[in-house]
Order: structure tokens, then sequence, then C-alpha cells
């Protein structure tokens, strides 16, 4: 093999009678990412076990990382007792009410931005005014606008994923091919079939993406929320578990956090898939 | 219906575009018109059709639209302009869906065109998946499914290849001969000009005006690839043009 490659490769100086051959490097390929389903599985397994490994062995001591069957266990008993669901549940409603109302009026905002001149000109900095604030920091306004109850947890969730998904989906108008728009026109379509059969379908893969952004915001400002005033949600858990340094339900509340990012992101993924297979 | 043309000009700022251009679009008939790039063809379309106002000039609409006509003045665009989320049937159904028709009256539309456009099966595919000249053809059943009074056709050939623009231009003939509709068909080629039109304007170069009208009688059935006739009309369209496009090459290069 070696021996051939080196009797193919290029033509020493005094060549023979015959010119050297040899194949034309391939260059083309790559930048066309797939889709491969066992990757992402077998990081999570393969890091997962290596924590495990480590914890058992000894090479990582008990208070640096608690065992994952440990925290599995934990997760599991929760389940058992109920106690997981009394945390999760009120989680997933302020998660569902808030990220509902903030992209709800961030897409419409976003929208009306990318369709009016005097809205853009009047937004667009007041948007880039409040994009940088970190949220968090306004939750004891929400708390005397809106009471300690859930009322200032979906304010805060919503005007968290408001504003990234505002500055998506403008992007993605100005983005939508203006010879489509001219060609509704030419046919004579009412503005509002316009907007609706060719802005916002050309506008959907932006704003899905920027979705992805807005609904991890939304989760960490739902923890965010929790930890500062709440009986029960994954936040309050979480806090709860880590001011007694119950590391086992440390990790158990930031696992079901991940699962959380990953069934957010599994479920955009399908709404893409849905929604864009007209998509190369 | 008919259009017609007065003194139309037209600017950019302080570039003239267009300037003095008085032409009739009569009924029934194809206007081709030619010039070299940049001499404000395309624009001249787009004044025709409503979607850019003249700086100066008028342009009128002589008679009313015929009965059944949804959009007296339709486009066809050089790049197809198809929703691509849209297959084949759902981008002609797309122009019928603001006018209140029943469903089965929607429905016959879109079998009439697709047939006519040698379109049928592929009534449910997408864009892409579509070669370029189907695009073209969806684009055009598109164009016959409003009933247009006026085609606007802005080098509805340009993005295909020579052989698909062959083959399109036969299309084309095709259905003029079964139903002769009237149109205003923009080109830089001067041989889809002698096959198609039955008038071919000449425009000058930049700022554009009207250098001179060509009519070729010969029906658009007998005329043919190696027509001499019709080889003898593009020779005398290239002395013009030539001339038009070297003194604007030359324009460009002097800045």
């Amino acid at each position: 093999m070696d021996e051939s490659r080196r009797k193919a490769g290029p033509p020493p100086a005094a060549a023979g009678s015959r010119p050297a051959t040899r194949p034309v490097p391939y260059r083309g390929g790559g930048f066309r990412p797939r889709r491969v389903g066992w990757v992402g599985p077998l990081v999570f397994a393969g890091l997962i076990a290596l924590a495990e490994w480590g914890t058992r062995s000894g090479w990582i001591g008990a208070l640096t990382l608690p065992r994952p069957s440990d925290v599995a266990a934990t997760l599991w008993q929760m389940a058992l007792s109920g106690r997981l669901w009394a945390h999760l549940a009120p989680s997933l409603a302020r998660l569902g009410v808030g990220a509902a109302l903030g992209v709800a009026a961030g897409v419409s905002v976003g929208l009306a931005i990318g369709l009016f001149t005097y809205v853009r000109a009047g937004l667009v900095p007041l948007v880039a005014a409040l994009f940088p604030i970190p949220k968090i920091a306004l939750l004891p306004l929400f708390v005397i606008w809106f009471g300690i109850d859930e009322a200032s947890k979906y304010a805060l969730i919503a005007f968290g994923t408001f504003t990234p998904t505002v500055v998506a989906t403008y992007g993605a108008v100005d983005n939508v091919d203006r010879t489509l728009i001219r060609m509704g026109q030419s046919f004579g379509l009412s503005w509002g079939s316009i907007v609706r059969k060719i802005v916002i379908p050309g506008a959907m893969p932006g704003i899905l993406s920027g979705l992805r952004i807005s609904l991890a915001i939304a989760v960490i400002l739902l923890v965010a929320a929790e930890m500062l005033g709440a009986e029960f949600g994954i936040g309050a858990f979480i806090l709860e578990a880590g001011s007694l340094y119950d590391l086992e339900q440390l990790f158990a509340g930031v696992a079901i956090l991940s699962l959380l990012g990953v069934a957010i992101s599994f479920f955009i993924g399908l709404a893409e898939r849905r929604l864009l297979h007209w998509r190369a | 219906m008919h259009l017609s043309l007065r003194e139309v000009s037209h600017s950019y700022g302080a570039t003239r575009v267009l300037e003095g251009i008085s032409l009739e679009v009569p009924a029934g008939g194809i206007l081709c018109i030619v010039g070299p790039s940049g001499c404000g063809k395309s624009t001249l379309l787009r004044l025709i059709g409503g979607l850019e106002r003249p700086t100066a000039g008028d342009i009128v609409q002589v008679g009313t639209p015929p009965p059944g006509c949804l959009n007296p003045l339709t486009y066809v665009f050089q790049d197809f302009a198809l929703l691509p989320w849209r297959s084949a049937q759902g981008n002609i159904r797309l122009v019928l869906e603001d006018h209140g028709l029943s469903r089965r009256r929607t429905r016959e539309i879109i079998d009439d065109v697709l047939a006519r456009t040698r379109l049928s099966e592929y009534r449910d595919v997408l864009p892409r998946n579509l070669s370029g000249g189907m695009k073209q053809r969806v684009a055009i059943a598109r164009a016959l499914a409003v009933n247009p009074a006026v085609m606007l056709m802005d080098e509805p050939l340009s993005a295909l290849d020579a052989q698909t623009r062959e083959l399109l231009m036969e299309d084309l003939v095709a259905l003029w001969l079964r139903a002769p509709f009237t149109a205003v068909y923009v080109t830089h080629n001067l041989a889809e000009a002698v096959r198609l039109g039955h008038r071919v304007a000449v425009l000058s170069r930049r700022p554009g005006r009207l250098r001179e009208l060509v009519s070729i009688d010969k029906p658009l059935e007998q005329r043919t690839r190696t027509d001499p006739d019709l080889a003898g009309i593009e020779r005398h369209l290239w002395e013009i043009m030539r001339q038009q496009a070297e003194e604007a090459d030359q324009e460009l290069l002097d800045g």
C-alpha cells in the first residue's frame, strides 16, 4: 500500500518515458452537517458513565460530584413520592404561560417593526435599550406591579422571551425575498394575504431559530424567578437542596432542567421539520 | 382592452432612465422590447404594470378588461417568483384565493392551466424539485390562471439554458396560437424577439428612447429557428443595437 502510493506519487525530476499519474485530490465536501440521531445520546451516556466511574473509583471526591446513579435514585424516589410532580407542574405552567405571552407579543411586535416604517423607527431603539437589561434585576419591580404570586413570574418570563423574539422576527421579515412580495402585489393580492401567505411563511425559518434562544432564556428566567420567591418549582427545589448541601437533590434538579432544555430543542426541531419541509 | 403609453419618462434621482416613450400595445399581439443592457427596458415594464410610477407621462388602459379577467396586468418574472413552500398548484391557487371563487371553479381553472402548460402530473411537486423550465411553466400557468388582459413578461427565458429556452419558446407560441393573448415581452435576446414578437420596439442606450419599431408580419406558427427572413430582421435589429451597445459600453468605461 505504502509502496504503491510512493510509485504513484509526483514524478521525480528524472522520470521515465511514461508520465506519472495520480488521482486528482478531493477537495469538496464538508460545511453541510447531517442529522445523525445516535451521537447526541452517546455523548450524554459517555459523560455520565465517566462521572459514575470516577466517583466509584474515588478520583472524583464525593463532595465534588454526586454519583450519577444516586442522582437517578433520588429522581426516582421523587417521582414515586409525587414530589417531582409537585415541583415540576408549577414550573411547566409558569414556563408555558410566560413564554407563550412573550413569544406571541414578540412575534407581533417584530412583524410590525418589519412591516411599518414608523413602528420600526420608534421601536427598534427601544428594543435595543431593553435587550441588554438583565431581566432578573426587574423582578422586584414586577413583584410590586403584579404581586408576589404567579403573575410576576409570568411577566418576568414573558419580558425575557419578548426582546430576543422581536429581534429575530424583524430580522427574519427583512430577509423575506422582496421579489415574492412584488409578485404578490402584481397579482393584486390584498395586504393581509401578502402578510399571511408570503411574509410570515418566508420569515418562519428565522422566527423558529430565534425561538430556540428565547425559550432557553425562558428556562433560565424561570429558575431565577423561582429562586427568589416560590414554595414549589424546580428553582425553589434547587435552592433548597443547595442551601442544605444535598448534592444529589441539587443535581436531580439540574438534570430536570437539562431534560427540559432537550425537550424544548426536540419540539422546535419537530416544528422546523413540519413547517419548513419545503427547504432543501 | 389595450394599453397606450404617452411620452413616458422616468428618472432615479438625477439619473434619467427613460425619455419620452410613446407606444401602443395593441390587443391580441406580442410586443417585444429590446435594447442594450441598462437601457431601462425592465423599468419600462414595471411602469406599464403599475409596480412603479413614471416621473412624467401617462400610461392608460383603453377599454375594459375582458369578462372573467381577474388581474388585467399580469407579470411573468425572470426568476419565476414562485413561493418555495407551495406546490405547483398551491402557487396557482395563491393568485385565485383573494377572488372569492367557488372551490369547484378554482379547481377547474387550476386543472385547465396545468393542462395547457403540460404540468398536470406535477401539480403537487414543490418548486425545489422542478427543473428551471418547469418552474417557469408553473409561473406562466399562474399568469394564465387570472386570465390577464395583458401579460407582462420580463426576460422570462433568461434564467434558462439554451435548450430549455427553445422548448419553452415553442410552448409560448403554442399557447398563443391556441388562445391569442396580449403581451409585452422584454428581452435582450434578439432571436426570442423575432420568433415571438408581432412588433419589436428597439430602445436606445440610457436614457432609453424609442429608436425603432419593427413589425414582423410572418405568422408565429411559420417562424422557425433558421428562417432567412427572420435572420434578416434579426441582423437589422442587431445593427441598431450594436451601435447603441458599443456606445453604452464606452460610456461605462469613461465613467
